[in-house]
């Protein structure tokens, strides 16, 4: 007989920390953390020398270089958006270093795991396509095109202006907030479920003695959702990003 | 009929309001998150199974499916997600 049940710790107990100064805790600090290590790569990478073949940080920043050129934005800006490597580049590294603690022991915190980090990003992106469109089109053009789909029989702007309004203003800087945010958190949620299942097994004060062997099964997907993990980080980074390049692409040019 | 109304008051310890509203709560965040699922379960695994095909169509244009693929998973999923985070909202 187990001496108590299972029980599932407050939500926020496993995302609030305790300040480690005033209104600077845990989830700032990686926050922090992911913007100083993303500059310094960037920094030590520019000072070495740029005629002999890369090495070390220079060969990362190039490959993460050539990575957002090739993957995010030909793909879906195409030549002129080639300008907007480097905010899509920081963009994407932030996420990425954001990320990526989730899994890193003793840390084990995605920053974005909390709300604050996500929407800011979020509306920074909408502030950025909106403002893109409005410079390249003027402002009756850009709403123009964006409220007034070309093609639509002119009976149907009733129904499709709001629909596009909606859409276009309003969802799509909640959804890109959510994706990323709701990812984190999911992860984050599984793993310490895992964890608190392969410790309360194992700790278990019990007469059945196949219990405690039992707990080989929680900390198996414990590491299989760890590696897992690992590739979510990076998805949500990459998805993020591209959604962004797809907004700022589609606030430039307007399909006709 | 009354014997089973003694049976539900000996068995049911007394429930307060609170305990009624956490009771439902608990459950209904079940049902939104299980029901948000279904959708984009059915959706990314359409979008997926295509994205295969035309590549295994046609490997030169993987790489343009792959991207497009990804963009079209994130949309499919923001569905599921919202409902995880109504889960959360209304369960916890």
């Amino acid at each position: 007989m187990i001496a108590e049940a299972f029980k599932f710790p407050e939500i926020n107990s496993i995302l609030r920390w305790k300040d480690l100064f005033t209104s600077f805790n845990k989830v700032a600090l990686i926050a922090v953390a992911a913007a100083v290590i993303g500059s310094l790569i960037f920094i030590l990478a520019g000072r070495k020398n740029a005629l002999v073949a890369p090495k070390g940080v220079r060969n990362l920043a190039e490959t993460s270089v050539e990575f957002i050129e090739n993957g995010i934005v030909m793909q879906t800006m195409g030549k002129d958006g080639l300008g907007w490597t480097p905010f899509l580049l920081s963009l994407f590294l932030f996420i990425y270093l954001c990320n990526v603690p989730g899994i890193i022991p003793f840390l084990q915190m995605p920053a974005t795991a909390r709300m604050a980090i996500p929407m800011f990003l979020a509306l920074l992106v909408w502030v950025i396509y909106n403002g893109v469109g409005i410079k390249h089109q003027g402002i009756g053009g850009y709403l123009k095109s964006t409220l007034f789909p070309p093609g639509v029989p002119k009976a149907l702007y009733i129904l499709v202006t709001p629909i596009e309004f909606i859409s276009n203003i309003l969802v799509r800087p909640f959804s890109l907030m959510v994706r990323l945010f709701a990812n984190m958190l999911a992860g984050h949620i599984l793993l310490v479920t895992f964890a608190l299942l392969t410790s309360s097994l194992v700790t278990a004060e019990t007469q059945q003695f196949l219990l405690k062997p039992m707990a080989i099964l929680p900390f198996f997907m414990l590491v299989f959702l760890t590696a897992f993990e690992v590739l979510v980080a990076f998805l949500q980074a990459y998805i993020f990003t591209i959604l962004t390049a797809v907004y700022i692409g589609g606030a430039a040019h307007p399909e006709h | 009929m009354e014997a089973i109304a003694r049976l539900i008051a000996v068995t049911d310890p007394p429930q307060t309001p609170a305990d009624v509203k956490a009771a439902s709560a608990a459950a209904s965040a079940g049902f939104a998150y299980g029901l948000a699922a279904i959708g984009p379960g059915i959706g990314i695994g359409y979008l997926v199974g295509k994205s295969v095909e035309a590549m295994a169509r046609q490997p030169e244009a993987a790489g343009m499916v792959r991207t497009t693929m990804f963009l079209g998973i994130a949309f499919t999923e923001a569905l599921a997600l919202i409902g995880f985070v109504v889960f959360i909202l209304i369960g916890l």
